[in-house]
C-alpha cells in the first residue's frame, strides 16, 4: 500500500466517526431506529479500512515503517506550529484495536441501551470518542495529541454521565474530568518545558534534537515526568486513581471501550510513543508508579463485592503493569500487554454486563428494586443458565491470570522478564519485580474468585436463578470474537510456540532507540528481555498456580471460609474493602480546605470589594455630583447669571442718582465732559 | 509784565472762579453772581486783545455790547429769582427740584 | 516800577474780592466782594487803553447791576432769620473740575502763538467807539436795543403779580 493511500485510509478512519456524531447529534433523533446504524456503519467501515491497512502491514512485513504528513497550523513567523499524521507499525495495530473494540461496543449497546431515553445521544457520543481516539493514535506531534487528549476527557465525561439524572452519575462524570485535568496540567507544563528548550511539538523533531544534546540532565526529567503526569491522569495510575472506579456509572459498554480498552490505555500509548525522550530518572519514577499501582490496586479488588469494580480495580492494577514495562525499559512488552488487555478486558466487560442484564430482567420479574444487580453476593450458579457469557469469561479470565495457552500469559511474562533484566543490571531496585509477580498472584486470585463467586456455588437469591437467561446474540456475538481473540495463536503467526512470544507482532512492532544519550539501547534491553526470559516463565507459572489455588480453595471447594479470614484480618479488610479511604482523605485534606479558601476569596470580592470599593465608587460619584450641582445652582445660577441681574440693578441704583434735579450738577458734568475732550483731544 | 498772557491768565483765573461759583453755590442770586464773573473775564480778553491786537477798537465795541446784555440778562434774572421766592418761599436752587428723579 | 506794583496791586485786589465773591457765606458780603471785583476789573481797563469802558464798566456794573442785585438779595432773604446752612455744594468736584478747566485754557494760553503787533496809541477812545457804533456797528446796536426793551417788557412781566 502506498504511502499515499494510507494517508488517505487514516484521515477516513479519523473523521468517519466525526462525521457519524455530527449527524446523529443534530438529526439522530428522527432518523429510524434513532439512528443508530449512522453510527455502526460509520464504525464498521473504520473496521474495513483498519483490516485492510493491518494486512497490508502483514504482507508488507516491514519493521521501520513509518509514514508521516503534516500541515502548518499556525505561522507567526518566530512561533510556527506544525500539526501531523504519523502512521507507523503501531499506529496501525493501535487503530485496529480501536476500531474492534468499538464495533463490538456500537453492536453490543443495540441490545444493552435498548429504549434507553437518550439512546441516538448515546451513539453520537460514542462516535465522538472514537474519533478523539483516533487522533491521539495518529498524532505526530504533542499539541494535536493533546488536543485529542481533552477531547477523550470530554468524551468521557459525557458518557459516563449517560445517565446524569442518577446523582453519583454525575459526580463521578464530574469527578472523571477533574482528576484527568489535574494530569493534564502535568502534560502541558511537560509540553512547554520541551517546547520552550527546543522549539517544536513534533516527535521526531524532539527526538532528534534530543540525541543531539540540545536538551537533557534534570530539565528534561521534569519535563519527562511532567509528560508522564498527563499519563497517570488518563491511566488511572495512584494518586491519580480516584476516578476509574467511580466512572463505573457509566453504561457497560462505555466501561469496556474507554475504561477497559482505549481511553485509558491512551496514557500507556503516550509513555510507548514518548519513549525514547525519557531520563533513566524519569523511567524509575514511572516504573515504581507503575509497579505500585499493580500491586495497590489489586490489594482492593480482593474484597469488592460489585462485579463491575472488581474489573474496574483490576483495569487499574493491569495499566499499572503496562506502565511498569514503559519504565523498566521494555516497553514493547507493555505495548503488547495493552493490545492482549484491550481483547480480554473488553470480553470480561461485556460478560458482566451480559450478567447484569440478565439480573436486571430477574429482578424486573420479581419486582425487586433493591437488591442491587450487580452485586457478586446475589449471584451465583449461573453457569448452566448462561453459558456463552460463562465460556467467554473463564477464557478471559485465564488470560489476564497468565495461564499458558492464552494472550495474557505472553504479554505478561515479556513485561516480568523486562523487570527482572531491569533489576538484574540494577539491583537496588529489587521491588519492581517483586510488585509485577505479587500483582500478578494476586490478580489470579481474585478473577478467579470473582468467577467462582458469579457462576458457580448457590447465590443467597436461589430463586433468582430461575428466571437467568443468556443475552441475545447482539451480546453474545462480541463476548465470542473477543474471546478468541484472547487465545495465544493469533499473536505468535507464522509460530505456534504457545510458551514464546515470537511472532507477527514482535518482528513488526520493534523498539526504538531512546534518545537520549546514556540511556541502554533497544538491543541492549531486548538482550537482558531474553536472559531472563525463562527465570520470569517459571515464577509466573509460579504465581499464577499459587492464585488461583487459593482461590479455589476459598470460593469453590469452600474449605477455607472468606467470611473467617475477613474477620481474623478486619483492620486489613477494611482498608481493602474501603479503598484506603482514599477518596475520604482527599476530601478532607484536599477539597474541603480548597472550597473554604474559594468560599473565603468570594467572601472578599462580594462583601468587602463589591460592596466598599465599588459601592464606595458609586458614592463618591454621588458626592461629586452633588457638589457640581451646588455649584451649578448656587454658584453658577445664583452668583454669576442672577449676580449680573442684580449688580445692573444695584448699578442703577446708584447711577439714578446722578439725576439730582439740580441744574448745577448737569452742568458740572457737562463741564468735566469738556476738560476730558479737551485733554484727550490735545494729547 | 504787561503782555497778553498776564492778562489773558487773569482773565481765565477770573473765568474759572465764576464758574466754580455757577456750579457750586446754591443761592440763586450767588449763582447770578458768579455769572457776572464770568462775563467780566470774557471782557477783559475781548480788551487784552484789542490792545495787544493792534488798539483795535472793535474789541472796545464788543465789550460794551456784553456789558449791555449783561445788564439785561441780570434784569431778568432777578425777575425770576424773585418769582421763585415768591412761589417757593425759598431761593435755595436745591430746593426748587421737580425734576429730581 | 511804580506803575507795575499799581497794577499787581488792583490784579490780587481782583481775584482776591473774586474769591470772596464765590467763597464766602454770607451773601451781602458777596455782594460787597462783587463790587470791589468790578471796580478792579475796571482798573485793568485803565490799563488797557480803555478809558471809556473802564467809565461804562463803572457806570452800569457797579451802578446798575450790582444795585440790582443787592436790591434782589434784601427782598428774597430773610434778614432776620439766620441760615447757617452751608449754602454751597459740590465744591470737592466741582474745584476739581474747574481747575481742571483752568489748566486746560492755562495750556491752551501758552501754546497758541498768539500775533503780537505793534501797538500803536489811541486817539480819543470815545469818538472812535462813538463813530464805530453809528457806522460799522449799527446793526448790532439796533438789536442790543431791542434786546434791552424785551428784556425790560419781560421782567416787567415776570414780576408783576398775579391778581
Amino acid at each position: 500500500m502506498t504511502g499515499n493511500i494510507i494517508m488517505n485510509y487514516s484521515l477516513l478512519i479519523l473523521f468517519l466517526p466525526l462525521a457519524a456524531f455530527l449527524i446523529q447529534i443534530f438529526i439522530g433523533k428522527r432518523l429510524p431506529r434513532q439512528g443508530d446504524w449512522v453510527a455502526i456503519g460509520a464504525v464498521v467501515t473504520t473496521l474495513i479500512l483498519a483490516i485492510a491497512m493491518f494486512t497490508s502491514m502483514l504482507i508488507g512485513h516491514e519493521p521501520h515503517f513509518a509514514q508521516e504528513a503534516s500541515f502548518t497550523w499556525l505561522d507567526m513567523g518566530a512561533f510556527h506550529i506544525e500539526l501531523g499524521f504519523l502512521v507507523d507499525n503501531i499506529t496501525i495495530t493501535m487503530l485496529l484495536v480501536v476500531a474492534l473494540i468499538s464495533t463490538m461496543t456500537h453492536i453490543f449497546s443495540i441490545k444493552y441501551l435498548e429504549g434507553d431515553i437518550r439512546y441516538s445521544r448515546y451513539y453520537a457520543y460514542l462516535g465522538l470518542f472514537t474519533f478523539s481516539m483516533n487522533g491521539i493514535v495518529l498524532a505526530n506531534n504533542l499539541i494535536s495529541m493533546y488536543m485529542f487528549w481533552e477531547l477523550v476527557g470530554v468524551s468521557s465525561y459525557l458518557l459516563i454521565g449517560h445517565w446524569f439524572e442518577k446523582e453519583s452519575a454525575a459526580d463521578a462524570a464530574k469527578k472523571a474530568f477533574l482528576t484527568n485535568r489535574v494530569g493534564d496540567i502535568g502534560f502541558f507544563i511537560g509540553i512547554m518545558l520541551i517546547f520552550s528548550t527546543l522549539g517544536t511539538f513534533v516527535f521526531s523533531e524532539i527526538f532528534n534534537g534530543i540525541a543531539a544534546g540540545k536538551m537533557g540532565g534534570s530539565i528534561l526529567t521534569f519535563a519527562g515526568v511532567g509528560l508522564f503526569l498527563g499519563a497517570m491522569g488518563k491511566s488511572s495510575q495512584f494518586p491519580l486513581h480516584i476516578w476509574l472506579p467511580d466512572a463505573m456509572e457509566g453504561p457497560t459498554p462505555v466501561s469496556a471501550l474507554m475504561h477497559a480498552a482505549t481511553m485509558v490505555a491512551a496514557g500507556v500509548y503516550l509513555c510507548v510513543r514518548l519513549f525514547p525522550l525519557f531520563t533513566p530518572d524519569a523511567l524509575l519514577v514511572i516504573a515504581y508508579v507503575g509497579g505500585f499501582t499493580a500491586l495497590f490496586a489489586a490489594t482492593i479488588a480482593i474484597t469488592q463485592n460489585d462485579i463491575k469494580k472488581v474489573l474496574a480495580y483490576s483495569t487499574v492494577s493491569q495499566l499499572g503493569y503496562m506502565i511498569l514495562a514503559v519504565g523498566s525499559g521494555a516497553y514493547i512488552a507493555g505495548f503488547f500487554h495493552l493490545v492482549t488487555h484491550a481483547m480480554f478486558k473488553a470480553c470480561l466487560f461485556y460478560g458482566s454486563g451480559s450478567v447484569i442484564h440478565a439480573m436486571h430482567h430477574a429482578l424486573h420479574k420479581k419486582h425487586d428494586h433493591d437488591t442491587d444487580p450487580q452485586d457478586m453476593r446475589n449471584m451465583g450458579g449461573f453457569k448452566d443458565k448462561m453459558p456463552i457469557t460463562y465460556w467467554a469469561m473463564l477464557i478471559s479470565t485465564l488470560a489476564i491470570s497468565g495461564v499458558p495457552l492464552f494472550s495474557g500469559f505472553l504479554s505478561k511474562d515479556a513485561i516480568l522478564a523486562g523487570t527482572l533484566s531491569f533489576a538484574s543490571h540494577h539491583p537496588g531496585h529489587f521491588l519492581l519485580p517483586v510488585f509485577g509477580f505479587g500483582a500478578a498472584a494476586i490478580t489470579a486470585f481474585y478473577m478467579f474468585r470473582l468467577i467462582f463467586m458469579t457462576f458457580h456455588g448457590k447465590s443467597k437469591m436461589a430463586e433468582l436463578v430461575d428466571d437467568i437467561h443468556e443475552s441475545p446474540k447482539e451480546m453474545t456475538f462480541p463476548l465470542i470474537l473477543l474471546s478468541s481473540l484472547s487465545i495465544f495463536i493469533f499473536y505468535t503467526l507464522p509460530y505456534f510456540n504457545p510458551f514464546s512470544d515470537h511472532g507477527w507482532f514482535m518482528e513488526l512492532i520493534v523498539a526504538s532507540d531512546a534518545a537520549v544519550p546514556g540511556n541502554p539501547s533497544a538491543h541492549h534491553i531486548a538482550e537482558g528481555i531474553h536472559h531472563a526470559h525463562y527465570t520470569a516463565m517459571a515464577l509466573s507459572l509460579v504465581v499464577a498456580a499459587l492464585g488461583i489455588f487459593l482461590s479455589w480453595t476459598f470460593y469453590f471447594k469452600k474449605k477455607l471460609s472468606a467470611d473467617e479470614w475477613a474477620e481474623k484480618f478486619k483492620p486489613m479488610y477494611n482498608l481493602s474493602s474501603n479503598k484506603y479511604f482514599f477518596d475520604e482523605n482527599y476530601n478532607k485534606f484536599l477539597y474541603k480546605p480548597f472550597l473554604k479558601l474559594s468560599a473565603l476569596v468570594a467572601h472578599i470580592d462580594w462583601d468587602l470589594y463589591d460592596k466598599y470599593f465599588i459601592n464606595g465608587f458609586g458614592r463618591v460619584g454621588k458626592i461629586i455630583s452633588f457638589f457640581t450641582g451646588r455649584m451649578d445652582y448656587d454658584g453658577l445660577d445664583q452668583t454669576i447669571v442672577d449676580g449680573i441681574g442684580r449688580s445692573a440693578r444695584q448699578a442703577g441704583g446708584v447711577l439714578k442718582f446722578l439725576q439730582t434735579g439740580r441744574l448745577q450738577t448737569y452742568m458740572l458734568f457737562a463741564l468735566l465732559g469738556v476738560v476730558v475732550i479737551v485733554l484727550i483731544q490735545s494729547f | 509784565m504787561d503782555s497778553l498772557n498776564t492778562y489773558l491768565f487773569i482773565a481765565s483765573i477770573l473765568f474759572s472762579l465764576g464758574l466754580f461759583g455757577v456750579i457750586t453755590r446754591r443761592n440763586g442770586v450767588a449763582v447770578l453772581m458768579g455769572i457776572e464773573l464770568i462775563l467780566n473775564a470774557a471782557n477783559l480778553n475781548f480788551m487784552a486783545f484789542a490792545k495787544f491786537g493792534g488798539m483795535n477798537i472793535s474789541g472796545h465795541i464788543f465789550a460794551l455790547f456784553v456789558i449791555i446784555m449783561a445788564a439785561a440778562e441780570a434784569a431778568v434774572a432777578l425777575a425770576i429769582i424773585i418769582n421763585m421766592y415768591n412761589n417757593f418761599k425759598t431761593i435755595n436752587v436745591d430746593d426748587v427740584q421737580e425734576l429730581r428723579q | 516800577m511804580m506803575v507795575d506794583a499799581a497794577f499787581w496791586f488792583i490784579v490780587v485786589l481782583t481775584l482776591g474780592s473774586a474769591c470772596m465773591v464765590v467763597l464766602n457765606e454770607k451773601l451781602i458780603y458777596s455782594a460787597i466782594a462783587l463790587l470791589f471785583t468790578l471796580f478792579g476789573v475796571a482798573a485793568l481797563y485803565v490799563f488797557l487803553w480803555a478809558d471809556f469802558l473802564a467809565g461804562v464798566q463803572v457806570m452800569i456794573y457797579v451802578g446798575g447791576i450790582l444795585v440790582l442785585i443787592i436790591f434782589g438779595i434784601m427782598l428774597t432773604n430773610r434778614i432776620t432769620s439766620v441760615n447757617i446752612s452751608h449754602t454751597s455744594v459740590q465744591k470737592g468736584i466741582g474745584g476739581m473740575v474747574v481747575l481742571g478747566i483752568l489748566f486746560v485754557l492755562g495750556i491752551m494760553i501758552l501754546n497758541t502763538p498768539w500775533l503780537h503787533t505793534e501797538f500803536v496809541e489811541p486817539a480819543q477812545t470815545t469818538a472812535t467807539i462813538g463813530t464805530l457804533l453809528m457806522m460799522e456797528y449799527l446793526l448790532p446796536f439796533e438789536v442790543a436795543s431791542l434786546l434791552l426793551l424785551a428784556a425790560l417788557m419781560g421782567a416787567a412781566m415776570l414780576s408783576r403779580r398775579d391778581d
